[in-house]
């Protein structure tokens, strides 16, 4: 059976890359998660093979009672998104898995040039867990079952994502585009 | 009989008990000191949650996913409880260590006789299977679902089921259009 991502990516999505680029691959992923770790710098390098090819999506699937942190550090990408550091953010706390801690959280905020006292009231406040809460409910919808779960034009992605695997399964998705 | 492939280590079981008939009743140890009865959980839609087993990856990942659904299912008035042949103090252990926040049931003495009553027991294995069943407030099964032992059947298909439930509650005389039990 073929799990479909419902919703597919659209305008109120984290986006990399060109809205008509040929493939969309959408991550569900939890910034705890040692395999979503593991996946970040493989999705950055075949972001870089593919470069205008490919549009990339992030959602966020937090596993909160195995990963306490996961939660807080999904909200404070939300927080950074709003001052368009969504990305930033994103690539500070998966290389840095293992400083998650709040004060961690606001740290990051501050480097990026986010007020660090607006960054913890929102954090404190849970300004953004609905959204969070709204991205892991989809994936639950779409099949998403752990961390990371990718899929490739709506289609979940079931095989291997080393990155020659990833790369192969983005390149076949592409040519199958092209050919329509 | 054909020779030509050699046995499945994993047979493909019999259907689990389909929906339509009454869960058979049970009790079953839920910690070293309590037990649930399933007729106590009546007037709330239940979802048994049959795994292999308790530390095993897929099942890890499928309890901490059913962990973090809770909270939709509960939205829907359901209680949740997961069953395998694992012991009390096992079970304690991991559900300690993986932060549930629902029960867990051991299946334990005599070993797998629930599973068994509901079909979903692995006989060559000595475990319950990876199976879900959806029951109503009057204790019949209105949704069930067999999984691959290796695959996570993840809580898609047991939201969309007890969405369906709610829609024909309170009166649910008619059968319901929900997908049927068979593997995929």
């Amino acid at each position: 059976m073929t799990s479909r991502l419902t919703p597919l990516a659209g305008p109120d999505d984290h986006i990399q890359g060109p809205r008509d680029a040929p493939v969309t691959l959408v991550e569900y992923g939890d910034y705890e998660c040692p395999y979503c770790g593991m996946a970040h710098p493989i999705v950055k390098a075949v972001q870089r093979r593919l470069g205008d090819q490919l549009r990339f999506v992030f959602r966020h699937f937090p596993l909160t009672a195995m990963h306490p942190h996961a939660e807080p550090a999904a909200e404070m990408a939300e927080a950074a998104g709003v001052h368009g550091k969504f990305w930033a953010m994103h690539d500070i706390l998966y290389t840095h898995q293992n400083a998650l801690e709040d004060e961690d959280l606001i740290s990051y905020a501050a480097h990026l040039g986010v007020d660090p006292r607006w960054a913890a009231s929102e954090l404190q406040h849970h300004a953004y867990a609905e959204r969070v809460r709204a991205h892991f409910l989809s994936g639950v919808r779409s099949g998403v079952n752990g961390t990371p779960t990718f899929f490739i034009n709506g289609v979940r992605h079931d095989g291997p994502w080393d990155e020659p695997s990833l790369l192969k399964a983005l390149m076949s998705a592409a040519h199958a585009t092209a050919r329509r | 009989m054909s020779l030509d492939t050699p046995a499945d280590p994993h047979p493909v079981h019999a259907s689990p008990l389909p929906e339509g008939m009454a869960a058979p009743e049970f009790t079953l140890p839920s910690g070293p000191n309590e037990q649930i009865r399933l007729a106590d959980l009546r007037g709330h839609p239940v979802i048994l949650l049959f795994y292999p087993a308790d530390w095993s990856p897929v099942c890890g990942d499928e309890v901490a996913l059913f962990n973090e659904v809770l909270p939709e299912l509960q939205r829907h008035g359901a209680e949740l409880v997961g069953i395998s042949v694992d012991g009390v103090w096992c079970h304690k252990a991991f559900a300690e260590a993986r932060n549930l926040r629902f029960p867990l049931l051991s299946d334990f003495e005599p070993k797998g006789a629930v599973s068994r009553s509901f079909h979903a027991y692995r006989e060559r294995d000595g475990f319950s299977e990876r199976a879900l069943f959806l029951l109503d407030g009057e204790g019949v099964i209105r949704w069930s679902h067999l999984s691959p032992v290796d695959v996570n059947p993840g809580a898609d298909g047991v939201l969309s089921a007890l969405e369906s439930l709610a829609s024909t509650q309170p009166e649910a005389e008619q059968p319901e259009a929900v997908p049927t039990g068979a593997t995929p």
